[in-house]
Protein backbone atom coordinates (compact mmCIF):
# COMPACT_ATOMS: atom_id res chain seq x y z
CA UNK A 1 0.00 0.00 0.00
CA UNK A 2 2.67 2.31 0.61
CA UNK A 3 4.30 1.28 -2.93
CA UNK A 4 0.70 2.85 -3.91
CA UNK A 5 0.69 6.10 -2.07
CA UNK A 6 4.38 6.51 -3.54
CA UNK A 7 3.40 6.18 -6.99
CA UNK A 8 0.39 8.49 -6.44
CA UNK A 9 1.45 11.70 -7.58
CA UNK A 10 3.12 9.18 -11.08
CA UNK A 11 -0.65 7.95 -11.45
CA UNK A 12 -2.49 10.84 -11.35
CA UNK A 13 0.19 13.31 -13.84
CA UNK A 14 -0.29 10.30 -16.08
CA UNK A 15 -3.87 10.28 -15.88
CA UNK A 16 -4.62 13.91 -16.40
CA UNK A 17 -1.95 13.53 -19.69
CA UNK A 18 -4.32 10.41 -20.69
CA UNK A 19 -6.77 12.54 -20.16
CA UNK A 20 -6.56 15.36 -22.64
CA UNK A 21 -6.84 12.24 -24.77
CA UNK A 22 -9.57 11.29 -23.31
CA UNK A 23 -11.12 14.39 -24.19
CA UNK A 24 -10.46 14.21 -27.74
CA UNK A 25 -11.82 10.63 -27.95
CA UNK A 26 -15.17 12.17 -26.09
CA UNK A 27 -15.59 14.81 -28.58
CA UNK A 28 -15.65 11.94 -31.72
CA UNK A 29 -17.70 9.78 -29.68
CA UNK A 30 -20.38 11.72 -27.72
CA UNK A 31 -20.61 14.89 -29.52
CA UNK A 32 -20.34 13.24 -33.43
CA UNK A 33 -21.30 10.06 -32.61
CA UNK A 34 -18.33 8.15 -34.31
CA UNK A 35 -16.29 5.94 -32.71
CA UNK A 36 -12.51 6.96 -34.15
CA UNK A 37 -9.74 4.35 -34.11
CA UNK A 38 -7.42 6.81 -35.27
CA UNK A 39 -6.57 7.98 -32.04
CA UNK A 40 -3.77 4.57 -31.75
CA UNK A 41 -1.79 5.80 -34.45
CA UNK A 42 -2.67 10.00 -33.46
CA UNK A 43 -1.15 9.58 -30.10
CA UNK A 44 2.19 8.01 -31.33
CA UNK A 45 2.67 10.93 -34.22
CA UNK A 46 1.73 13.53 -31.22
CA UNK A 47 4.88 12.04 -29.63
CA UNK A 48 6.75 11.49 -31.87
CA UNK A 49 6.76 14.63 -33.97
CA UNK A 50 7.28 16.14 -30.23
CA UNK A 51 10.39 14.41 -29.29
CA UNK A 52 11.81 14.56 -32.72
CA UNK A 53 11.77 18.26 -33.02
CA UNK A 54 12.80 19.11 -29.58
CA UNK A 55 15.87 17.05 -29.87
CA UNK A 56 17.02 18.90 -32.90
CA UNK A 57 16.25 21.91 -30.91
CA UNK A 58 13.18 23.09 -31.87
CA UNK A 59 11.51 25.69 -29.20
CA UNK A 60 9.33 23.44 -26.99
CA UNK A 61 6.26 25.58 -27.53
CA UNK A 62 6.54 25.26 -31.45
CA UNK A 63 7.56 21.76 -31.51
CA UNK A 64 4.01 21.18 -29.70
CA UNK A 65 2.40 22.93 -31.52
CA UNK A 66 3.81 20.64 -34.56
CA UNK A 67 2.73 17.86 -32.71
CA UNK A 68 -1.01 19.03 -32.70
CA UNK A 69 -0.87 20.28 -36.46
CA UNK A 70 0.39 16.54 -37.15
CA UNK A 71 -2.70 15.18 -35.20
CA UNK A 72 -4.99 17.79 -37.20
CA UNK A 73 -3.69 16.53 -40.73
CA UNK A 74 -4.56 12.37 -39.26
CA UNK A 75 -7.99 14.15 -38.21
CA UNK A 76 -7.90 15.43 -41.63
CA UNK A 77 -7.35 12.12 -43.11
CA UNK A 78 -10.06 10.20 -41.61
CA UNK A 79 -12.46 13.02 -41.97
CA UNK A 80 -11.81 12.87 -46.03
CA UNK A 81 -12.06 9.30 -45.92
CA UNK A 82 -15.17 9.05 -44.40
CA UNK A 83 -17.03 12.11 -45.58
CA UNK A 84 -15.59 12.25 -49.47
CA UNK A 85 -14.64 8.76 -49.63
CA UNK A 86 -17.76 7.29 -48.35
CA UNK A 87 -15.84 4.82 -45.80
CA UNK A 88 -17.64 3.85 -42.96
CA UNK A 89 -16.06 6.16 -39.87
CA UNK A 90 -14.70 2.94 -38.15
CA UNK A 91 -12.72 1.46 -40.93
CA UNK A 92 -11.54 4.88 -42.11
CA UNK A 93 -9.90 5.54 -38.67
CA UNK A 94 -8.45 1.86 -38.58
CA UNK A 95 -7.43 2.54 -42.14
CA UNK A 96 -5.93 6.17 -41.04
CA UNK A 97 -4.33 4.51 -37.89
CA UNK A 98 -2.89 1.70 -39.49
CA UNK A 99 -1.09 4.13 -42.02
CA UNK A 100 -0.02 6.11 -38.92
CA UNK A 101 2.06 3.14 -38.34
CA UNK A 102 4.53 3.50 -41.01
CA UNK A 103 3.89 7.09 -40.73
CA UNK A 104 5.16 7.29 -37.44
CA UNK A 105 8.33 5.12 -37.41
CA UNK A 106 9.32 7.68 -40.46
CA UNK A 107 8.96 10.65 -38.09
CA UNK A 108 11.53 8.82 -35.59
CA UNK A 109 13.81 7.84 -38.39
CA UNK A 110 12.84 4.12 -38.57
CA UNK A 111 13.49 3.59 -35.24
CA UNK A 112 10.84 2.49 -32.91
CA UNK A 113 11.64 4.51 -30.38
CA UNK A 114 13.49 8.09 -29.63
CA UNK A 115 14.51 9.28 -26.39
CA UNK A 116 14.80 13.07 -25.38
CA UNK A 117 18.45 13.71 -23.54
CA UNK A 118 17.34 14.34 -20.24
CA UNK A 119 20.43 13.20 -18.42
CA UNK A 120 21.49 16.68 -19.62
CA UNK A 121 20.31 19.03 -17.20
CA UNK A 122 19.61 21.99 -19.89
CA UNK A 123 17.29 19.71 -22.05
CA UNK A 124 15.57 18.69 -18.56
CA UNK A 125 14.83 22.52 -17.53
CA UNK A 126 13.72 23.50 -20.37
CA UNK A 127 10.82 20.47 -20.48
CA UNK A 128 6.77 21.47 -19.35
CA UNK A 129 6.65 18.37 -17.98
CA UNK A 130 8.84 14.90 -16.60
CA UNK A 131 8.82 12.33 -14.74
CA UNK A 132 11.62 13.51 -12.60
CA UNK A 133 9.42 16.80 -11.73
CA UNK A 134 7.16 14.67 -9.49
CA UNK A 135 10.38 13.84 -7.42
CA UNK A 136 12.05 17.10 -7.72
CA UNK A 137 9.03 18.80 -6.36
CA UNK A 138 8.28 16.26 -3.41
CA UNK A 139 11.97 16.91 -2.50
CA UNK A 140 12.12 20.42 -2.47
CA UNK A 141 14.34 20.81 -5.57
CA UNK A 142 11.93 22.41 -7.89
CA UNK A 143 8.87 24.67 -6.81
CA UNK A 144 5.70 23.10 -6.65
CA UNK A 145 4.09 25.19 -9.90
CA UNK A 146 6.89 22.88 -11.99
CA UNK A 147 4.95 19.54 -10.69
CA UNK A 148 2.89 17.32 -13.78
CA UNK A 149 0.12 17.27 -11.60
CA UNK A 150 -0.17 21.34 -11.18
CA UNK A 151 1.30 21.99 -14.95
CA UNK A 152 -0.80 19.22 -16.99
CA UNK A 153 -4.04 20.70 -15.18
CA UNK A 154 -3.70 23.96 -15.57
CA UNK A 155 -2.88 22.88 -19.89
CA UNK A 156 -6.79 20.92 -18.89
CA UNK A 157 -8.20 23.29 -17.70
CA UNK A 158 -7.65 25.93 -20.76
CA UNK A 159 -8.27 23.41 -23.16
CA UNK A 160 -11.87 22.64 -21.28
CA UNK A 161 -12.48 26.09 -21.17
CA UNK A 162 -11.81 26.60 -25.02
CA UNK A 163 -13.94 23.70 -26.10
CA UNK A 164 -16.56 24.91 -23.75
CA UNK A 165 -16.76 28.49 -25.69
CA UNK A 166 -16.16 27.16 -28.91
CA UNK A 167 -18.76 24.32 -28.32
CA UNK A 168 -20.83 27.02 -27.67
CA UNK A 169 -20.49 29.53 -30.83
CA UNK A 170 -22.73 29.20 -33.64
CA UNK A 171 -19.88 26.73 -35.47
CA UNK A 172 -19.64 24.62 -32.68
CA UNK A 173 -23.31 24.70 -31.79
CA UNK A 174 -23.84 23.40 -35.52
CA UNK A 175 -21.47 20.50 -34.84
CA UNK A 176 -23.14 18.88 -31.51
CA UNK A 177 -26.29 19.00 -34.02
CA UNK A 178 -24.36 17.25 -36.81
CA UNK A 179 -23.72 14.56 -34.14
CA UNK A 180 -26.71 14.59 -32.40
CA UNK A 181 -28.83 14.43 -35.73
CA UNK A 182 -27.77 14.99 -39.52
CA UNK A 183 -30.89 14.88 -41.35
CA UNK A 184 -32.02 17.82 -39.01
CA UNK A 185 -28.87 19.39 -39.31
CA UNK A 186 -28.44 19.34 -43.27
CA UNK A 187 -32.24 20.62 -43.02
CA UNK A 188 -30.88 23.42 -40.62
CA UNK A 189 -28.19 24.27 -43.66
CA UNK A 190 -25.07 22.57 -41.75
CA UNK A 191 -22.52 21.33 -43.93
CA UNK A 192 -22.56 17.74 -42.14
CA UNK A 193 -19.59 16.67 -43.73
CA UNK A 194 -17.16 19.70 -43.22
CA UNK A 195 -18.06 19.48 -39.12
CA UNK A 196 -17.24 15.76 -38.97
CA UNK A 197 -13.75 16.53 -40.79
CA UNK A 198 -13.62 19.44 -38.36
CA UNK A 199 -14.70 17.50 -34.86
CA UNK A 200 -12.44 14.78 -36.10
CA UNK A 201 -9.45 17.21 -37.30
CA UNK A 202 -10.10 18.93 -33.27
CA UNK A 203 -10.49 15.44 -31.17
CA UNK A 204 -6.82 14.05 -33.15
CA UNK A 205 -5.06 17.82 -32.37
CA UNK A 206 -6.13 16.65 -28.56
CA UNK A 207 -5.01 13.25 -28.90
CA UNK A 208 -1.43 14.31 -30.39
CA UNK A 209 -0.63 16.96 -28.20
CA UNK A 210 -1.57 13.99 -25.14
CA UNK A 211 1.12 12.10 -26.82
CA UNK A 212 3.68 15.36 -26.91
CA UNK A 213 3.03 15.77 -23.38
CA UNK A 214 3.19 11.86 -22.57
CA UNK A 215 6.67 11.48 -24.45
CA UNK A 216 7.70 14.30 -22.73
CA UNK A 217 6.76 13.36 -19.20
CA UNK A 218 8.00 9.67 -19.84
CA UNK A 219 11.70 11.52 -21.84
CA UNK A 220 10.51 9.03 -24.84
CA UNK A 221 8.30 8.76 -27.86
CA UNK A 222 8.04 4.67 -28.88
CA UNK A 223 6.04 3.48 -31.62
CA UNK A 224 3.81 0.93 -29.17
CA UNK A 225 2.66 3.91 -27.11
CA UNK A 226 -0.56 4.55 -28.65
CA UNK A 227 -1.39 1.30 -28.55
CA UNK A 228 -5.24 0.75 -27.60
CA UNK A 229 -5.25 4.44 -26.86
CA UNK A 230 -8.66 4.74 -27.85
CA UNK A 231 -10.01 1.88 -25.36
CA UNK A 232 -8.24 3.78 -22.60
CA UNK A 233 -10.53 6.73 -23.99
CA UNK A 234 -13.61 5.00 -23.44
CA UNK A 235 -12.50 3.88 -20.53
CA UNK A 236 -11.91 7.18 -18.79
CA UNK A 237 -15.31 8.68 -20.68
CA UNK A 238 -17.73 5.80 -19.28
CA UNK A 239 -15.84 6.56 -15.55
CA UNK A 240 -16.27 9.69 -15.55
CA UNK A 241 -19.85 9.59 -17.18
CA UNK A 242 -20.81 6.76 -14.63
CA UNK A 243 -19.74 8.67 -11.38
CA UNK A 244 -20.74 12.39 -12.46
CA UNK A 245 -23.75 12.05 -14.91
CA UNK A 246 -26.00 13.02 -12.25
CA UNK A 247 -23.90 16.09 -11.04
CA UNK A 248 -22.39 17.44 -13.86
CA UNK A 249 -24.50 18.83 -16.78
CA UNK A 250 -23.06 21.47 -17.72
CA UNK A 251 -20.88 20.81 -20.77
CA UNK A 252 -17.79 21.85 -19.16
CA UNK A 253 -17.85 19.78 -16.41
CA UNK A 254 -18.98 16.64 -18.45
CA UNK A 255 -15.48 17.66 -20.36
CA UNK A 256 -13.62 17.57 -16.28
CA UNK A 257 -15.26 14.26 -15.54
CA UNK A 258 -13.82 12.95 -18.57
CA UNK A 259 -10.01 14.16 -16.81
CA UNK A 260 -11.08 12.97 -13.84
CA UNK A 261 -12.47 9.16 -15.08
CA UNK A 262 -8.86 9.07 -16.67
CA UNK A 263 -7.19 9.76 -13.67
CA UNK A 264 -9.28 7.22 -12.09
CA UNK A 265 -7.67 4.97 -14.60
CA UNK A 266 -5.05 5.32 -13.76
CA UNK A 267 -4.70 5.17 -9.88
CA UNK A 268 -6.77 1.96 -10.46
CA UNK A 269 -4.04 0.85 -12.62
CA UNK A 270 -1.30 1.56 -10.52
CA UNK A 271 -3.20 0.17 -7.18
CA UNK A 272 -3.51 -3.24 -9.41
CA UNK A 273 0.42 -2.85 -10.41
CA UNK A 274 1.24 -1.80 -6.61
CA UNK A 275 -0.88 -4.79 -5.07
CA UNK A 276 0.95 -6.70 -7.28
CA UNK A 277 -2.80 -8.88 -8.39
CA UNK A 278 -1.74 -9.66 -12.02
CA UNK A 279 1.33 -9.47 -14.18
CA UNK A 280 1.37 -6.34 -15.84
CA UNK A 281 0.76 -8.00 -19.36
CA UNK A 282 -2.63 -8.50 -18.34
CA UNK A 283 -3.11 -4.78 -17.90
CA UNK A 284 -4.69 -4.70 -21.77
CA UNK A 285 -6.98 -7.39 -21.16
CA UNK A 286 -8.50 -5.84 -17.77
CA UNK A 287 -8.56 -2.53 -19.78
CA UNK A 288 -10.95 -3.99 -22.24
CA UNK A 289 -12.66 -6.42 -20.29
CA UNK A 290 -14.19 -3.26 -18.27
CA UNK A 291 -15.02 -1.22 -20.97
CA UNK A 292 -16.63 -3.81 -22.73
CA UNK A 293 -18.96 -4.20 -19.49
CA UNK A 294 -19.78 -0.81 -18.98
CA UNK A 295 -19.94 -0.60 -23.00
CA UNK A 296 -22.90 -3.24 -22.61
CA UNK A 297 -24.33 -2.36 -19.14
CA UNK A 298 -26.74 0.46 -21.06
CA UNK A 299 -27.83 -2.17 -23.85
CA UNK A 300 -28.85 -4.49 -21.20
CA UNK A 301 -30.19 -2.39 -19.17
CA UNK A 302 -32.40 -1.57 -22.20
CA UNK A 303 -33.50 -4.33 -23.04
CA UNK A 304 -34.34 -6.48 -20.12
CA UNK A 305 -35.27 -3.78 -17.32
CA UNK A 306 -36.78 -1.67 -19.62
CA UNK A 307 -40.35 -0.51 -17.71
CA UNK A 308 -42.88 -1.78 -19.37
CA UNK A 309 -45.34 0.10 -21.48
CA UNK A 310 -48.47 1.75 -19.75
CA UNK A 311 -51.47 0.16 -20.49
CA UNK A 312 -53.77 1.65 -23.44
CA UNK A 313 -50.50 2.37 -25.63
CA UNK A 314 -48.39 5.49 -25.90
CA UNK A 315 -49.47 8.86 -25.14
CA UNK A 316 -48.29 10.58 -27.80
CA UNK A 317 -49.65 14.07 -27.08
CA UNK B 1 -41.87 30.13 -56.46
CA UNK B 2 -41.28 26.83 -57.16
CA UNK B 3 -40.83 25.39 -60.39
CA UNK B 4 -39.76 21.38 -61.19
CA UNK B 5 -39.46 20.54 -64.69
CA UNK B 6 -39.84 16.66 -66.18
CA UNK B 7 -38.16 15.25 -63.26
CA UNK B 8 -37.31 11.45 -62.95
CA UNK B 9 -35.99 9.49 -60.23
CA UNK B 10 -35.06 5.71 -59.80
CA UNK B 11 -33.50 3.96 -56.99
CA UNK B 12 -31.38 0.94 -57.52
CA UNK B 13 -31.44 0.52 -61.27
CA UNK B 14 -30.11 -2.18 -62.56
CA UNK B 15 -31.58 -4.40 -59.85
CA UNK B 16 -34.56 -6.71 -59.14
CA UNK B 17 -35.54 -3.76 -56.43
CA UNK B 18 -35.53 -1.19 -59.52
CA UNK B 19 -38.24 1.21 -58.89
CA UNK B 20 -39.16 4.21 -60.94
CA UNK B 21 -39.85 7.02 -57.93
CA UNK B 22 -40.46 9.79 -60.23
CA UNK B 23 -41.95 9.70 -63.16
CA UNK B 24 -41.46 12.50 -64.93
CA UNK B 25 -42.92 14.92 -62.79
CA UNK B 26 -43.39 18.48 -63.75
CA UNK B 27 -45.03 21.33 -61.28
CA UNK B 28 -45.44 24.85 -60.65
CA UNK B 29 -45.97 26.71 -57.39
CA UNK B 30 -47.47 30.43 -57.49
CA UNK B 31 -45.78 32.42 -54.39
CA UNK B 32 -48.35 32.38 -52.07
CA UNK B 33 -49.46 28.27 -53.02
CA UNK B 34 -50.39 26.13 -50.54
CA UNK B 35 -50.52 22.96 -52.09
CA UNK B 36 -51.89 19.96 -50.59
CA UNK B 37 -49.94 16.11 -51.94
CA UNK B 38 -51.99 13.05 -51.29
CA UNK B 39 -51.68 9.12 -52.70
CA UNK B 40 -51.17 5.67 -51.94
CA UNK B 41 -48.01 4.06 -50.71
CA UNK B 42 -45.24 4.28 -53.52
CA UNK B 43 -47.03 6.92 -55.46
CA UNK B 44 -43.74 9.22 -54.86
CA UNK B 45 -45.14 12.01 -52.50
CA UNK B 46 -42.05 11.94 -49.96
CA UNK B 47 -39.84 10.76 -53.52
CA UNK B 48 -41.03 14.45 -54.72
CA UNK B 49 -40.43 16.11 -51.37
CA UNK B 50 -36.70 14.68 -51.09
CA UNK B 51 -36.05 15.61 -54.34
CA UNK B 52 -37.15 19.28 -53.82
CA UNK B 53 -35.27 19.43 -50.37
CA UNK B 54 -31.85 17.64 -52.30
CA UNK B 55 -32.03 14.60 -50.27
CA UNK B 56 -30.18 12.96 -53.01
CA UNK B 57 -29.57 14.10 -56.53
CA UNK B 58 -32.43 13.60 -59.13
CA UNK B 59 -31.80 11.51 -62.54
CA UNK B 60 -33.40 14.25 -64.59
CA UNK B 61 -34.64 17.48 -64.52
CA UNK B 62 -34.38 20.93 -63.08
CA UNK B 63 -35.98 22.10 -59.97
CA UNK B 64 -35.81 25.94 -59.66
CA UNK B 65 -36.84 27.47 -56.30
CA UNK B 66 -37.67 31.80 -56.67
CA UNK B 67 -35.99 31.95 -59.76
CA UNK B 68 -32.83 30.07 -58.13
CA UNK B 69 -31.60 26.80 -60.03
CA UNK B 70 -30.72 24.35 -57.18
CA UNK B 71 -30.81 21.38 -58.87
CA UNK B 72 -27.31 20.37 -58.24
CA UNK B 73 -27.01 22.07 -55.23
CA UNK B 74 -26.11 19.79 -51.84
CA UNK B 75 -29.20 19.47 -49.17
CA UNK B 76 -27.75 21.75 -46.99
CA UNK B 77 -27.38 24.56 -49.54
CA UNK B 78 -30.73 24.05 -50.92
CA UNK B 79 -31.81 24.64 -47.30
CA UNK B 80 -31.06 28.17 -47.01
CA UNK B 81 -34.62 28.02 -49.14
CA UNK B 82 -36.58 25.35 -47.67
CA UNK B 83 -38.23 25.07 -44.31
CA UNK B 84 -39.10 21.07 -43.95
CA UNK B 85 -41.28 19.21 -41.50
CA UNK B 86 -40.62 15.64 -41.18
CA UNK B 87 -43.16 12.60 -40.66
CA UNK B 88 -41.33 11.32 -37.62
CA UNK B 89 -41.34 13.69 -34.94
CA UNK B 90 -37.84 12.63 -34.00
CA UNK B 91 -36.12 13.64 -37.47
CA UNK B 92 -36.73 17.37 -37.17
CA UNK B 93 -35.13 18.56 -34.02
CA UNK B 94 -31.84 17.34 -31.93
CA UNK B 95 -32.97 15.33 -28.89
CA UNK B 96 -29.88 15.68 -26.91
CA UNK B 97 -29.64 19.87 -27.30
CA UNK B 98 -31.68 21.94 -25.70
CA UNK B 99 -35.14 23.61 -27.15
CA UNK B 100 -33.68 26.86 -27.28
CA UNK B 101 -30.29 25.89 -28.92
CA UNK B 102 -32.90 23.72 -31.47
CA UNK B 103 -34.23 27.05 -32.34
CA UNK B 104 -31.32 28.77 -32.19
CA UNK B 105 -29.61 26.34 -34.92
CA UNK B 106 -33.09 27.09 -37.06
CA UNK B 107 -32.41 30.77 -36.62
CA UNK B 108 -29.26 30.20 -38.42
CA UNK B 109 -30.41 28.29 -41.46
CA UNK B 110 -28.96 30.26 -44.89
CA UNK B 111 -26.32 31.74 -42.87
CA UNK B 112 -22.63 31.55 -41.95
CA UNK B 113 -22.20 29.35 -38.97
CA UNK B 114 -19.18 31.53 -37.13
CA UNK B 115 -17.37 31.52 -34.01
CA UNK B 116 -20.02 34.12 -32.64
CA UNK B 117 -22.17 33.43 -29.89
CA UNK B 118 -24.30 29.94 -30.62
CA UNK B 119 -27.56 31.48 -28.58
CA UNK B 120 -27.23 34.98 -27.58
CA UNK B 121 -29.84 36.91 -24.97
CA UNK B 122 -31.70 39.03 -27.22
CA UNK B 123 -32.80 35.54 -29.16
CA UNK B 124 -33.85 34.29 -25.79
CA UNK B 125 -36.36 36.44 -24.99
CA UNK B 126 -37.70 36.53 -28.62
CA UNK B 127 -37.86 32.53 -28.48
CA UNK B 128 -39.68 32.76 -25.58
CA UNK B 129 -42.53 34.65 -27.03
CA UNK B 130 -42.57 32.92 -30.12
CA UNK B 131 -43.04 29.33 -28.37
CA UNK B 132 -46.19 31.26 -26.24
CA UNK B 133 -47.86 31.18 -29.59
CA UNK B 134 -48.12 27.31 -29.66
CA UNK B 135 -49.68 27.14 -26.46
CA UNK B 136 -47.86 23.99 -25.11
CA UNK B 137 -46.32 25.62 -22.04
CA UNK B 138 -42.54 25.07 -23.84
CA UNK B 139 -41.96 28.86 -23.20
CA UNK B 140 -41.09 27.61 -19.82
CA UNK B 141 -39.02 24.81 -20.72
CA UNK B 142 -36.35 26.28 -22.47
CA UNK B 143 -33.38 24.48 -21.30
CA UNK B 144 -35.11 21.33 -21.49
CA UNK B 145 -33.40 18.34 -24.12
CA UNK B 146 -36.20 18.30 -26.41
CA UNK B 147 -36.01 14.50 -26.18
CA UNK B 148 -37.76 14.90 -23.39
CA UNK B 149 -40.92 16.23 -25.18
CA UNK B 150 -43.88 14.14 -26.89
CA UNK B 151 -43.89 13.96 -30.33
CA UNK B 152 -46.74 16.36 -30.87
CA UNK B 153 -44.70 18.91 -28.73
CA UNK B 154 -41.72 18.33 -31.06
CA UNK B 155 -43.54 18.18 -34.63
CA UNK B 156 -44.97 21.79 -33.27
CA UNK B 157 -41.11 22.81 -32.41
CA UNK B 158 -40.14 21.98 -35.80
CA UNK B 159 -42.84 23.83 -37.33
CA UNK B 160 -41.86 26.76 -35.95
CA UNK B 161 -37.93 25.76 -36.55
CA UNK B 162 -38.69 25.48 -39.79
CA UNK B 163 -40.67 29.27 -40.09
CA UNK B 164 -38.46 31.02 -37.77
CA UNK B 165 -35.81 32.09 -40.92
CA UNK B 166 -39.22 33.06 -43.49
CA UNK B 167 -38.63 30.09 -46.26
CA UNK B 168 -39.22 30.52 -49.78
CA UNK B 169 -40.96 27.03 -49.62
CA UNK B 170 -42.31 24.95 -47.17
CA UNK B 171 -42.39 21.69 -47.03
CA UNK B 172 -44.48 19.00 -45.04
CA UNK B 173 -44.07 15.56 -45.13
CA UNK B 174 -46.85 13.72 -43.77
CA UNK B 175 -45.98 16.28 -40.16
CA UNK B 176 -49.45 15.05 -38.60
CA UNK B 177 -49.30 11.35 -38.99
CA UNK B 178 -47.42 10.01 -36.30
CA UNK B 179 -49.73 12.17 -33.77
CA UNK B 180 -52.78 11.09 -32.39
CA UNK B 181 -55.83 12.64 -34.00
CA UNK B 182 -56.56 15.33 -31.25
CA UNK B 183 -52.54 16.39 -31.42
CA UNK B 184 -52.62 16.24 -35.01
CA UNK B 185 -55.36 18.52 -35.30
CA UNK B 186 -53.57 20.63 -33.19
CA UNK B 187 -50.75 20.94 -35.23
CA UNK B 188 -52.23 20.72 -38.19
CA UNK B 189 -53.90 24.10 -36.98
CA UNK B 190 -50.56 25.37 -35.62
CA UNK B 191 -49.47 24.98 -39.35
CA UNK B 192 -52.76 27.10 -41.01
CA UNK B 193 -51.54 30.17 -38.48
CA UNK B 194 -47.95 29.87 -39.69
CA UNK B 195 -48.50 29.39 -43.19
CA UNK B 196 -51.32 32.07 -43.36
CA UNK B 197 -49.08 34.69 -41.07
CA UNK B 198 -46.15 34.49 -43.48
CA UNK B 199 -47.75 33.42 -46.69
CA UNK B 200 -45.71 30.98 -47.01
CA UNK B 201 -45.07 28.82 -50.56
CA UNK B 202 -46.08 25.51 -49.26
CA UNK B 203 -46.15 21.63 -50.05
CA UNK B 204 -47.73 19.17 -47.79
CA UNK B 205 -48.10 15.33 -48.16
CA UNK B 206 -50.93 14.10 -45.76
CA UNK B 207 -52.55 10.69 -46.04
CA UNK B 208 -55.63 11.77 -45.01
CA UNK B 209 -58.09 13.02 -48.15
CA UNK B 210 -60.05 14.84 -45.86
CA UNK B 211 -57.47 17.26 -44.04
CA UNK B 212 -56.41 17.59 -48.17
CA UNK B 213 -59.18 19.15 -49.15
CA UNK B 214 -60.07 21.61 -46.39
CA UNK B 215 -56.67 23.06 -46.21
CA UNK B 216 -54.58 24.67 -48.98
CA UNK B 217 -55.66 26.21 -52.34
CA UNK B 218 -54.76 23.63 -54.56
CA UNK B 219 -54.86 19.90 -54.07
CA UNK B 220 -52.64 17.56 -56.43
CA UNK B 221 -53.09 13.42 -56.30
CA UNK B 222 -49.83 11.50 -57.69
CA UNK B 223 -50.24 7.74 -58.78
CA UNK B 224 -46.94 5.98 -60.06
CA UNK B 225 -44.46 8.89 -60.17
CA UNK B 226 -46.96 11.56 -61.55
CA UNK B 227 -49.20 14.02 -60.59
CA UNK B 228 -52.15 12.55 -61.82
CA UNK B 229 -54.60 15.26 -60.82
CA UNK B 230 -54.36 18.95 -59.98
CA UNK B 231 -57.11 20.48 -58.68
CA UNK B 232 -57.06 24.57 -57.56
CA UNK B 233 -59.37 27.23 -57.39
CA UNK B 234 -63.36 27.27 -56.90
CA UNK B 235 -63.31 23.38 -57.83
CA UNK B 236 -60.30 22.95 -55.57
CA UNK B 237 -63.15 24.28 -52.81
CA UNK B 238 -66.49 22.76 -53.88
CA UNK B 239 -64.33 19.52 -53.92
CA UNK B 240 -65.78 16.25 -52.18
CA UNK B 241 -64.07 13.17 -51.28
CA UNK B 242 -66.50 11.61 -53.77
CA UNK B 243 -65.29 13.82 -56.43
CA UNK B 244 -61.74 13.09 -55.86
CA UNK B 245 -62.05 9.29 -55.66
CA UNK B 246 -63.91 9.42 -58.92
CA UNK B 247 -61.80 12.25 -60.58
CA UNK B 248 -59.09 9.87 -59.67
CA UNK B 249 -60.68 6.96 -61.16
CA UNK B 250 -61.15 8.62 -64.40
CA UNK B 251 -57.68 10.14 -64.62
CA UNK B 252 -55.79 7.13 -64.09
CA UNK B 253 -58.33 4.61 -64.26
CA UNK B 254 -57.69 2.96 -61.34
CA UNK B 255 -59.59 2.06 -58.30
CA UNK B 256 -56.41 1.96 -55.97
CA UNK B 257 -57.53 5.29 -54.77
CA UNK B 258 -60.82 3.90 -52.79
CA UNK B 259 -58.80 1.24 -50.88
CA UNK B 260 -55.60 3.00 -50.20
CA UNK B 261 -56.38 6.04 -49.62
CA UNK B 262 -59.62 6.09 -47.90
CA UNK B 263 -58.33 3.24 -45.36
CA UNK B 264 -55.09 5.17 -45.25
Amino acid sequence: MLDFLNALPGAISQGLIWGIMAIGVYLTYKILDIADLTVDGSFCTGGAMFVVLFSQGVNLWLALLAAVAAGLAAGLVTGLLHTLCGIPAILAGILTQLGLWSVNLAIMSMKANVALNIINPQVLNQLLVSLRFVQDVSNGSRPFYQHPIFVVGVFTLVIIALLYWFFGTELGCSIRATGANPAMARAQGINTRRNQVLGLMISNGLVALSGALLSQYQGFADANMGRGAIVIGLAAVIIGEVIFSKLFRNFGLKLLAVSIGAILYYMVIQLVLSLKLMDSNYLKLLSAVVVAVFLSVPYWKSKYFAKPAKRGGVTRA
Amino acid sequence: MLKLENIYKTFNAGTVNEKTALNGVSLHLQEGDFVTVIGGNGAGKSTLLNAVAGVWPVDEGTITIGGVDVTRLPEHKRAKYIGRVFQDPMMGTAATMQIEENLALAARRGKGRTLRAGITKAERAEYQELLKTLDLGLENRMTSKVGLLSGGQRQALTLLMASLVKPKLLLLDEHTAALDPKTAAKVLSATETIVGRDHLTTLMITHNMRDAIAHGNRLIMMYEGRVALDISGEEKKKLTVEDLLAQFGQATGSDEADDKLLLG
